[in-house]
C-alpha cells in the first residue's frame, strides 16, 4: 500500500487530560480520509501533531515511508503537510496575491516580485483546477473563496497532504459542494486529504476512508463503501452507556424556566437556533445532548441575555424574563458555570475574596448602603465555598491563577451554589479536570438537585449527561430534535439524533 | 499577601531609581560631566525651601492628572485626552468664575463644579463615540485634544477675553478675590516663601476619593474586573457600554481638577502662558505609580522634584536635557521591572498553591 501518512502508536497527555491514546492510522496517498469525532474525542490533537503545532508524547510518525518528527509547523510543510484552519488566517485588507505570498519572503527591502508570484501561483492553480482572481482584496470575497485562498495558499508553499479542520462548518451547501467538487480534483492531481468532522453525511459522501476517535482512541478505520451511517454514529458514541445511579427523590411539578419557540440569529444573519422550547422543573436536571456547534452554547447565552433573540419569550419562575438585563437575571436567582472557567467564569489575577463576588457585585450580601464592597462578607463566602467544596489553596488571598484547574473549577461550581439560586446553568461543569474534582462537582449537583435545585446541564461528556440528567433533549441544526429519558437511553439512539440520523 | 511579598513589590521602583541614574550617569561621563557633581547639585537646589514650595506646587496638577488617567487604565481605557479635559474645563471656568463674586468658600467650590462638569462632558464625547460609534478612545481622545487647543485659541480672543481691558490680551478676566484659593504659607509658617497652593488639601481628598471609589466601591470592582476580564465581566452581568460611559465621565471630572491648583492658587486667569501638557504627564505618573493612589503621589512628587531640581543645572554648564532622559529611563524600566515582580509573585503563590494540594 502506498501510504502517505503512517502514524504508530501515537500517544498525548495533557494534565488530567489523556488526549491521544495509541492511536494508529494509516492514510493512503491521493486518497481522501475523513477522521470524524465528537468535541474532545482527540481530532484536534491528532491533527496538531500531524501538523508539528505539538509533540506526541510517544509514538512514531511516518510521511511519504519517511520517518518524520516534526516540531514546528515550518517542518511540517516542508514535509509537505499543509494545513486549512477552521479559522482563516488571512489579512483582510491585502489582495489574494498578497495573501497567498505572504510570509514566503524573508523581510526585505527587495522587490516583492508580484509578477512573477502571480504567474506561479496561477500555475499552481490550473494544475488543480482551483479558480479565483487574484487581485481581489480578501474582505470582498465570499466565506467559501476565502477558503479556496487558503487551500490555494497552502498547495503553493508545495503541500502534498492537505489537512482540512472542520471546513464546512462554515459553509452554505452551495459552497460545500464547490468545496468537494475541488476536494476530488485536487485527489486525482495527487493530494492527499484529511478531512476532519462530525458531520457524518459529508464524511460519507466525500471521504474513501474513514476513522472513528472517541475518548483519544482510535476506534477503527474502514473503507466508504463499507460502512453505514448507523454504525458511524455507533462507533463514535460507543456501545454501552452509563445507568444513572437511581434518585430517591422526584421531580417537583413546578416550572422553573420555560422557553417558548425562542429564535436567535447572527448578525449576518445565520441561525443559531430556531423555534427552541423546553421546561426545566424544579428539582430536576435536564441535560443538553448534542454535538458541539448545533446552538446550545446559543441558547444558554440567550438565557442569562448575553445573547440577543429575535422572537420568543423566556419565563423564569412564572416571570417573563426577555426584557431583564444580565445583571438583573443573574440577582434574580439564575446561577451560571460557563465553559471556560478562566475566561469566562474567574479574574485570573484576582484573589479568591474578590472571585465570590463576581456575578453577585450588586447584592445586598455585598453591597453596603454606601454603595462599597462588604469584604468581611465576600472572606466569609470564600472560606465557606473553599471548606464545602474541598477547594486546595493556602487561603482567600491566593491569586486565582495559582489554583490547579480542578481547583479552580470546585470554587465557581461553589460560588454558584451559594445563595440558593433557583436555576443552574451549567455549562461543561467538569471538562478538563481531574477525576476527583469531577465525582465531588457531581455529588454537590445532585445534592442541590435533590435540594429542589433545577438544573440546566451542557454536557459533551456523555457519561456526564446521562449520569446526571433526570431528562435530555438532544439539539441537531439549532433546532431540539428529541427528548429522551436518561433511564432507557441507548447508544443508537442518542448517536442517530445527535447526528442528524434519525428525526 | 505575604509580608516578603510585599517588600518585593515595591522593589520595582528602587531598582529602577538606581539603574536610571546609573544609565545618566554614564551619558553624563560620556558628555565630559561629573555626574555625581551633578546629582549633587540639583539635590542641594532640589531640597531648598523655595523648590520643595514649587516642587509640591507642580505636583498637584501632576497627580490629580495621574488619577484621571488611572481612572481609565483601570478598566482597560486608555484615555489620552486628559490634557483637552482639563484645558476646556479650566477656561470655561476661569471665564464663568471671573464674572460674578460671592463668598469665598462658594465661589471656589462653584468653579471647581463648573470645570469638573465641562472636563467630563469634553470626556462623554470620547465615551459616547467608543459605545455608539467603536472609535478607539486613544483615536477619539487624541482628536478631542486638537479640537479642545483649536477652540481655547479662538475663544481665547474672540469670546472669553477680558472686554475692555486696554492691553487687548488674549486672556480671560481676572478672578475676584473671592474666587483665588488662599495660600497655605500661614499655616506651615512659611512667610517668607513663595504661596504654597491652597488646592494642596483637594489633591490629597481626591488621592483618598479615588482609592475609595475604585478599591472600595462596587463600582470600582466592576471597573477592575473590567479591566482584567472584558468577557468574565459581560459573564458576571456588567454592561460594558455604560461601564465605559461612567468611566470616561470619571476622568473627564477628575481631569477637571488637574488645572484648578494653578487657576485658583497662582494664576487667577487663563492666558496664553498657563500650564500645558500635565494630562500626558499625568500618564507617566500613572505609569510610575501602577495607578495607585500613593504610588502615583511619590511619582508626582518625584517627577515634579526632578523637573525643579534640573533647572539649576544650564547655570552649572550641564544640558538640563539629561533630566528628560531620567524621567525616561526610570518610566521605561520601571514597567519591565513591575512585569518581573508581578512574575515573581504569581509564581510564589502557585508553589504555596501547589504544596496545599500536596499536604
Amino acid at each position: 500500500m502506498n501510504l502517505a501518512i503512517n502514524t504508530k502508536n501515537i500517544s498525548k497527555s495533557y494534565p488530567g487530560v489523556l488526549a491521544n491514546s495509541n492511536v494508529s492510522v494509516q492514510i493512503e496517498k491521493s486518497s481522501i480520509h475523513a477522521i470524524v469525532g465528537e468535541n474532545g474525542a482527540g481530532k484536534s490533537t491528532l491533527m496538531k501533531i500531524l501538523y508539528g503545532m505539538t509533540k506526541p508524547d510517544q509514538g512514531e510518525i511516518e510521511v511519504f515511508d519517511q520517518s518524520a518528527s516534526m516540531s514546528s509547523p515550518k517542518e511540517a510543510i516542508n514535509l509537505g503537510i499543509g494545513m486549512v484552519h477552521q479559522h482563516f488566517m488571512l489579512a483582510k485588507n491585502l489582495t489574494v496575491l498578497e495573501n497567498i505570498i505572504l510570509g514566503i519572503d524573508k523581510p526585505s527591502i527587495k522587490n516583492l516580485g508580484l509578477k512573477k508570484y502571480k504567474k506561479l501561483i496561477e500555475e499552481v492553480m490550473s494544475t488543480y483546477s482551483l479558480d479565483i482572481d487574484l487581485d481581489m482584496f480578501v474582505e470582498d470575497l465570499s466565506v467559501g473563496e476565502k477558503q479556496r485562498v487558503e487551500i490555494i495558499k497552502v498547495l503553493f508553499r508545495g503541500a502534498k497532504i492537505l489537512i482540512l479542520d472542520e471546513p464546512t462548518a462554515v459553509l452554505v451547501p452551495q459552497e460545500v459542494n464547490e468545496l468537494f467538487k475541488n476536494l476530488n480534483n485536487l485527489k486525482q492531481n495527487g493530494v492527499t486529504i484529511i478531512f476532519i468532522s462530525h458531520k457524518l453525511d459529508e464524511v460519507l459522501e466525500i471521504a474513501d476512508d474513514i476513522s472513528v476517535m472517541r475518548a483519544g482512541e482510535l476506534i477503527d478505520s474502514v473503507k466508504n463503501e463499507n460502512v453505514s451511517k448507523t454504525e458511524l454514529a455507533e462507533m463514535m458514541i460507543g456501545k454501552s452507556l452509563p445507568t444513572p445511579p437511581p434518585r430517591t427523590t422526584e421531580t417537583k411539578q413546578n416550572k422553573i424556566l420555560d422557553i417558548k419557540s425562542v429564535t436567535s440569529e447572527s448578525v449576518d444573519g445565520r441561525k443559531f437556533f430556531t423555534d427552541v422550547s423546553f421546561s426545566v422543573f424544579e428539582s430536576e436536571i435536564l441535560g443538553i445532548a448534542g454535538v458541539e456547534g448545533n446552538g446550545q452554547k446559543e441558547v444558554v447565552e440567550s438565557i442569562i441575555g448575553i445573547q440577543n433573540i429575535e422572537s420568543g419569550e423566556i419565563f423564569f419562575n412564572g416571570e417573563n424574563i426577555n426584557n431583564k438585563t444580565t445583571r438583573q437575571r443573574l440577582e434574580s436567582g439564575i446561577s451560571f458555570i460557563p465553559e471556560d472557567r478562566q475566561l469566562q467564569a474567574m479574574i485570573m489575577d484576582m484573589n479568591l475574596t474578590n472571585n465570590v463576588i463576581i456575578g453577585r457585585q450588586n447584592i445586598e450580601k455585598y453591597k453596603s448602603n454606601l454603595a462599597t464592597v462588604k469584604t468581611k462578607n465576600a472572606i466569609k463566602e470564600s472560606e465557606n465555598v473553599i471548606s464545602l467544596f474541598d477547594v486546595k489553596t493556602p487561603n482567600t488571598n491566593t491569586l486565582a491563577t495559582a489554583l490547579s484547574g480542578g481547583n479552580q473549577q470546585k470554587f465557581v461550581v461553589g460560588r454558584e451554589l451559594e445563595d440558593n439560586p433557583s436555576l443552574l446553568i451549567a455549562s461543561q461543569p467538569t471538562r478538563g479536570i481531574d477525576i476527583g474534582a469531577q465525582s465531588l462537582i457531581w455529588e454537590k449537583l445532585r445534592q442541590s438537585r435533590d435540594n429542589g435545585l433545577a438544573v440546566l446541564l451542557i454536557s459533551a461528556d456523555l457519561e456526564e449527561l446521562i449520569g446526571l440528567s433526570d431528562r435530555i433533549i438532544v439539539f441537531y441544526q439549532g433546532s431540539t430534535v428529541k427528548e429522551l429519558s436518561s433511564d432507557d437511553v441507548s447508544p443508537e439512539d442518542l448517536g442517530g439524533y445527535m447526528t442528524g440520523l434519525k428525526k | 499577601m505575604k509580608f516578603s511579598l510585599r517588600i518585593a513589590s515595591f522593589s520595582a521602583p528602587i531598582i529602577a531609581l538606581a539603574i536610571s541614574f546609573g544609565l545618566s550617569s554614564l551619558i553624563l561621563l560620556f558628555i565630559g560631566k561629573d555626574p555625581i557633581e551633578t546629582f549633587q547639585i540639583m539635590f542641594e537646589y532640589g531640597i531648598k525651601g523655595k523648590s520643595i514650595v514649587s516642587i509640591i506646587n507642580r505636583s498637584i496638577p501632576l497627580y490629580i492628572s495621574a488619577i484621571a488617567v488611572a481612572v481609565g487604565f483601570k478598566m482597560g481605557l486608555f484615555n489620552i485626552g486628559v490634557e483637552g479635559q482639563y484645558l476646556v474645563g479650566s477656561i470655561v471656568a476661569a471665564f464663568v468664575g471671573s464674572q460674578f463674586s460671592i463668598i469665598t468658600p462658594l465661589h471656589i467650590l462653584f468653579i471647581i463644579l463648573i470645570a469638573v462638569a465641562c472636563s467630563a462632558m469634553w470626556a462623554a464625547i470620547a465615551g459616547y463615540l467608543k459605545v455608539k460609534k467603536g472609535i478607539h478612545e486613544v483615536i477619539s481622545t487624541i482628536m478631542l485634544n486638537y479640537i479642545g487647543t483649536g477652540l481655547i485659541s479662538y475663544s481665547l480672543t474672540n469670546v472669553f477675553d477680558e472686554k475692555g481691558s486696554e492691553y487687548e490680551l488674549p486672556r480671560t478676566p481676572e478672578l475676584p478675590e473671592t474666587g483665588q484659593m488662599p495660600a497655605l504659607n500661614n499655616l506651615f509658617r512659611l512667610e517668607d516663601l513663595q504661596d504654597l497652593h491652597g488646592f494642596l488639601f483637594v489633591a490629597i481628598i481626591v488621592g483618598i476619593f479615588y482609592y475609595w471609589l475604585v478599591w472600595k466601591t462596587t463600582l470600582g470592582f466592576d471597573l477592575r474586573i473590567t479591566g482584567s476580564n472584558p468577557v468574565a465581566a459581560k459573564f458576571s452581568g456588567i454592561n460594558p457600554n455604560r461601564l465605559i460611559v461612567v468611566a470616561m465621565v470619571t476622568s473627564g471630572g477628575f481631569a477637571g481638577l488637574v488645572g484648578l491648583g494653578p487657576l485658583l492658587g497662582y494664576f487667577h486667569r487663563f492666558t496664553i502662558d498657563f500650564p500645558t501638557g500635565l494630562g500626558f504627564a499625568g500618564i507617566a505618573v500613572a505609569l510610575l505609580g501602577r495607578n495607585h493612589p500613593f504610588g502615583m503621589g511619590v511619582g508626582a512628587l518625584l517627577f515634579a522634584f526632578l523637573e525643579r531640581s534640573s533647572q539649576i543645572l544650564d547655570l552649572n554648564d550641564v544640558p538640563k536635557e539629561i533630566e528628560r532622559m531620567l524621567q525616561a529611563f526610570i518610566l521605561l524600566i520601571v514597567v519591565v521591572f513591575y512585569e518581573v515582580i508581578r512574575r515573581f509573585i504569581v509564581k510564589q503563590q502557585i508553589k504555596d498553591a501547589s504544596k496545599k494540594v500536596e499536604t
